[in-house]
């Protein structure tokens, strides 16, 4: 097996009195898609903008690709693709002009045409940014990233603010770049995101990693009952309540027979948090 | 590509934005020309100079409108844009990318410095054919070096005010806060002959009044020219405090 093209020892970083991270390991092999899942304010950004070269950090290892990110390397960012929450772009140029002009800053970028294709744009190729609705603004936040044709990329939050079918969309768009042999680090508070596109998936809770591995492997290893769930015709739910009552059988309404990605988020961001309090 | 290639490369870019957005260039330059205009209006009409050699009292409002120019051009237009860029997260982006982040400042602080020499042309050349204005041509190669250095001084201190600009919604007020005052007080707007005394000596601390001094002895027909390198050397140290504040103190990401 090739190097794995993240490793993180022991991170750890502080803003002054706080701790945001507190001591995360992570590896990322290469191909795999990796999510890291938690609740807002548990240190995602931090983790992830550590790994991009965006913040220093406190200590800890870090490699991406082989590189120390903290040192900014000109050569692991010809290799890398960044889509950040919030950022902006040129809005007085068109589409193709400004993903082309990101491709003009890496020695292998993607052909133009596959970048615009890939993120769906292709209707919209000579519309200038500004005049692009806000789901086509991230889909070309996307399409940036994608411009220099990366072998790592880094997507932070990439659906918040899509309708279902641009969601999805999205999600069979990381899954080609997945077939492509591209590793994507993802972040997300979704479960079903996490779920559905994820190898691995990994949850951080206030700053630290609670709970690392498939989303089948977590849902098994957590000691969470199995449900079951019956439909009935409505007329005889009468019926069906009555014989449970009965039988004294509890009735909760549940949708799936596992334990799903988020039964097992939530019962652990709830343990942690009660651990921390 | 090659840095000197790619920094080429953003600035066709920028120019290219620029004038896509033509309410925005059409002021840039119609701002200097409507206080060329203005000024000459209220104070220029009178002829000034030794008897016998008099000029149009307009001789001393193109000199200092066309310094006014490269200050707009440059330092205004740089600290408000790149506040803006800042927060709307788009130096984050270029700093993730293999561009060098100097490259992507330069090409903007560039194409500022070309917006300055067309806005020096213009002013100039709406001074000769509106106000009969004689212009130095033996002296075109110092206004080019006079231009150049403003360029490079108040590009970079208007990158490296925005250091001190908390949002974009603050940068208007803040930049014309830090130069309104002092392009009163440095014989920009007025000319100072009845102030009382402190008030040049405060202004000539800061490099405005340097440079707007610096650009009258270009357009000055009367001998001895004003102390000039003198007080392009001021212009100059203010550039390299520019230069040394924004190395220190820029950021790349909105402030929090």
């Amino acid at each position: 097996m090739s190097a794995p093209a993240i490793e993180v020892r022991a991170l750890r970083k502080s803003y002054g009195e706080v701790e945001a991270v507190r001591g995360v390991d992570l590896t990322v092999q290469t191909g795999e898609v990796f999510a890291l899942l938690g609740p807002n304010g548990a240190g995602k950004t931090t983790t992830v903008e550590i790994m991009e070269g965006h913040r220093s950090r406190t200590s800890g290892e870090v490699k991406v690709l082989g590189f120390d990110p903290g040192k900014r390397a000109r050569g692991l960012k010809e290799r890398i693709g960044i889509v950040l929450q919030e950022t902006g772009v040129n809005r007085f140029l068109t589409v193709a002009e400004v993903i082309d002009q990101f491709r003009s800053y890496y020695p292998h970028p993607r052909p133009l045409d596959e970048v615009i294709e890939v993120v769906g744009l292709t209707d919209k190729r000579d519309q200038l940014v500004r005049k692009l609705s806000g789901g086509q603004q991230r889909r070309l936040d996307v399409a940036v990233g994608l411009a220099g044709d990366p072998d790592l990329l880094f997507l932070d939050e990439p659906t918040t603010g899509f309708d279902p079918s641009a969601r999805r969309n999205a999600w069979s768009m990381v899954k080609n770049l997945n077939e492509l042999g591209k590793t994507v680090f993802l972040t997300t508070h979704y479960m079903d995101e996490a779920q559905f596109l994820a190898d691995r998936v990994a949850i951080i809770v206030g700053g630290k990693i609670v709970a690392e591995g498939t989303p089948k492997s977590l849902s098994e290893g957590l000691k969470i009952d199995p449900r079951a769930t019956y439909s009935v015709p409505n007329e005889q739910a009468a019926a069906l309540e009555e014989l449970a009552r009965t039988k004294g059988i509890d009735l909760i309404q549940v949708a799936s027979a596992a334990p799903s990605l988020e039964d097992v988020y939530l019962q652990l961001t709830r343990d942690a948090e009660k651990g921390d309090a | 590509m090659s840095s000197v290639a790619l920094t080429l490369k953003q600035l066709s870019y920028e120019n290219k934005s620029f004038w896509r957005n033509p309410a925005s260039a059409f002021f840039t330059f119609a701002f200097p020309l409507m206080f060329l205009f203005i000024f000459n209006t209220i104070f220029g009409g009178d002829d000034i100079g030794p008897k016998g050699q008099e000029v149009s009292g307009s001789t001393f409002y193109v000199p200092v409108i066309a310094a006014f120019s490269v200050i707009t051009a440059c330092y205004t237009n740089i600290a408000i844009s790149v506040t803006f860029l800042r927060d709307e997260g788009v130096l984050k982006r270029v700093r993730g990318t293999p561009l060098p982040g100097l490259s992507y400042l330069l090409a903007r602080m560039i194409h500022a410095s070309i917006i300055a020499v067309l806005l020096v042309a213009i002013v100039s050349a709406a001074g000769i054919l509106l106000y009969d204005v004689t212009f130095p041509s033996d002296q075109i190669l110092k206004l080019v070096g006079v231009v150049a250095l403003g360029a490079f001084t108040f590009s970079a201190l208007g990158l490296a005010f925005t250091s001190f600009i908390p949002n974009a919604d603050a940068a208007p007020p803040l930049v014309n806060a830090s130069i309104l005052p002092l392009l009163f007080i440095s014989d920009v707007f007025i000319p100072l002959t009845e102030a009382p005394e402190w008030l040049p000596t405060v202004a000539k601390v800061f490099p405005i009044w340097h440079y707007a001094h610096a650009m009258l002895a270009i357009f000055d027909p009367f001998e001895p020219r004003f102390y000039e390198q003198g007080n392009l050397l001021i212009v100059a140290a203010w550039g390299l405090v520019g230069v040394g504040v924004a190395a220190k103190f820029f950021s790349w990401e909105p402030r929090k």
